[in-house]
């Protein structure tokens, strides 16, 4: 059962919350409850997998490869926990962020089936469930992204849906040539059938769509246009939770098929992923900088990060999918946080057009600070946890003498910092073109504790890197030599 | 008969692309439609295509007897069909939304979310 509360707590919760739809604030401080539910329920099973290894559960009791299974390495479960991190943050921020007119169009239970996709996708060990998983993610983020009730989220989420959807096919179809090649969809299963046959067409076929879906569902270039389209248009509770889970979960799907069912040293695989990931950095960070609105600077850097992680598997070294993972959850907190900090800013400001706001410093001086712990990271300033992360991608690359691709790396680094410093200078330093007196300067404390909670854990994962670098490295063993991955599956016969 | 639905599969994807790229919300959705139909035709080519009897198993036997369909592509495609149902339905509720929100189908003038001023 450990396996299965991580999707079914959310799922019963969107139930109750769809139930309880007009009582406003059940549904408010439910959430909370829910979300701490989940928290509890991914660390046991993280607990867990860090003791025994990797767990696996049949469910129903169809032995595997027939039935679906459901399976947690150290990725897999690191991943949900830290999903329940976010989904508490964020669920706490909605206590002071989410009107009336929202939760009653539902915005409480979408959030709630939300998760229950996000978790189920980094459980399930079965290539169609996983295609599942993606859909109940995909039209719970679609009802979230228009419960607001603007014009402008509804054009958001045209292209959002849009651009979404032809992922979705593609995904679909590079299944149904998996399947028609193999005749398993389970992933363990697959990746003992497709030995020594990786090259063959209708392998690489099916490659390239799943890389292209996955890609498209991280944000990597060339398809990435649906997130700077969409993510500064709902609320800022649910850009938070869009920006934290939605591409990772893409990162993690490439991560888990390129790694076990595909082989990385097949030449047009490996090379398509890692020209695609260097193009993804240094266009996601120069989309950020012609940018003016907090939040659609924020999502320009979303999808520039995401080619750090992607590059990281792509180099396939274990140093390099070690940074990868690292980053991964490093990325979450940070992106979370600063989206969290850009929803207050514009509590207080009353906009998100940089040139219409400004004087936060003078204001609240704490803000000012806060912001500067994840602006930073982001930025890879040391001590902080992106300087670790930053690193180790980067010197993964040295290793490889891949030069090229290092001073990619470290120059989108430095341009992240100049877009940081921009909002910096524009959000908090200039002084606020209507006067300071246009600011009121207390911080809801709601809003204050997600803030510092995400603040405190990127400073942590700062100071003690070592461990956390532990932790990663055998999560990266896990994946590089699936063995224990397989055996859990195919030899978990409950 | 698996080259027939193929090359099937491949024209509905160029009619899907075709009505996709015309610059209209409400032909972009049908033609996300057609292509989820290749999707699943793809699924089904995929699967192996046979004259075969249904895959039923006989009372107290504990395996079909042999000669049988294949019934997982099948209940694949299923699933597909429900779930791009239920996304289609989503799509056209939003594509009516977005054009009494915005007073046009036209793509190219859906730019609420990112103004034009935007850049620069």
């Amino acid at each position: 059962m450990i396996l299965v509360w991580p999707f079914l707590i959310p799922l019963i919760s969107a139930a109750l919350m769809v139930l309880l739809r007009s009582r406003e604030n059940v549904q408010r401080w439910g959430s909370v409850a829910a979300a701490v539910a989940l928290l509890i329920a991914s660390l046991a099973l993280l607990v867990r997998v860090l003791s025994e290894g990797p767990v696996a559960v049949q469910v129903g009791g169809w032995p595997a490869p027939f039935g679906i299974t459901l399976v947690a390495d150290l990725l897999s479960a690191a991943m949900v926990f830290i999903t329940g991190i976010v989904a508490v943050a964020v669920a706490i921020y909605g206590l002071e962020e989410i009107d009336r007119r929202e939760s009653w169009h539902g915005h409480h239970a979408l959030v709630q089936a939300l998760l229950a996709g996000v978790c189920g996708a980094f459980l399930t060990g079965d290539i169609f469930n996983l295609y599942v998983w993606f859909e109940i993610m995909l039209i719970a983020s679609f009802g979230l992204l228009v419960v607001n009730g603007t014009r402008k989220s509804a054009d958001g989420a045209v292209k959002y849906v849009g651009l979404n959807l032809i992922a979705t096919f593609a995904f679909l179809s590079g299944v149904g040539l998996l399947y028609g090649v193999t005749g398993t969809l389970n992933m363990a299963d697959l990746s003992q059938r497709l030995e020594g046959r990786q090259e063959e067409v209708a392998v690489l076929v099916s490659a390239m769509l799943l890389m292209f879906a996955f890609g498209a569902k991280a944000a990597m270039f060339p398809v990435f246009n649906w997130l700077p389209a969409s993510y500064h248009t709902p609320s800022v509770t649910t850009s938070a939770l869009f920006s934290a889970l939605l591409t990772k979960v893409g990162v993690y799907a490439l991560i888990r098929t390129f790694t076990l069912i595909y082989d990385l040293d097949v030449p047009l695989v490996r090379g398509t992923l890692l020209w695609g990931a260097v193009a993804t950095m240094v266009v996601g960070v120069l989309g950020a900088a012609a940018q003016n609105h907090f939040r659609r600077i924020l999502g320009f850097h979303i999808i520039s990060q995401i080619g750090y992680m992607v590059l990281g598997l792509a180099l396939a070294t274990p140093a390099a999918l070690l940074g990868a993972i690292f980053y991964l959850f490093h990325h979450i907190i940070v992106k979370a946080n600063l989206f969290l900090i850009a929803g207050t800013a514009r509590k207080l400001t009353g906009s998100e057009d940089l040139p219409k706001i400004g004087g936060l410093y003078a204001a609240t001086p704490l803000l000012a600070v806060l912001f500067l712990i994840p602006a930073l990271s982001l930025a890879g300033i040391p001590p902080l946890s992106g300087f670790w992360a930053k690193f180790l991608i980067v010197s993964a690359s040295l290793d490889m003498q891949s030069w090229f691709i290092a001073f990619v790396a470290l120059a989108v680094g430095l341009l992240t910092l100049y877009s940081m410093s921009k909002i910096w200078l524009e959000v908090f330093w200039k002084p606020h073109p209507d006067g300071d007196q246009a600011i009121d300067g207390t911080l809801p404390i709601a809003m204050l504790v997600p803030i510092v909670g995400l603040g405190i854990m990127t400073v942590t994962i700062g100071l003690a890197a070592g461990l956390f670098v532990d932790a990663a490295m055998v999560a990266a063993e896990q994946i590089l030599s699936p063995h224990a991955y397989i055996d859990a599956v195919l030899g978990a016969r409950q | 008969m698996e080259t027939i639905v193929a090359v099937l599969a491949g024209l509905l994807v160029a009619g899907g692309a075709y009505l996709m790229l015309s610059g209209n919300l409400v032909r972009y959705i049908l033609g996300l439609t057609i292509l989820s139909n290749a999707a699943n035709l793809v699924i089904f080519a995929a699967g192996r295509m046979a004259t075969a009897a249904p895959a039923l198993t006989a009372y107290g036997a504990d395996a079909p007897a042999s000669g049988v369909a294949n019934p997982v592509p099948q209940a694949l495609i299923l699933t597909a069909i429900v779930i791009g149902f239920g996304l289609f339905c989503f799509a056209l509720t939003l594509a009516y939304r977005a054009f009494y929100a915005m007073g046009t189908a036209r793509m190219d003038a859906m730019r609420i979310a990112e103004p034009r001023e935007d850049r620069g």
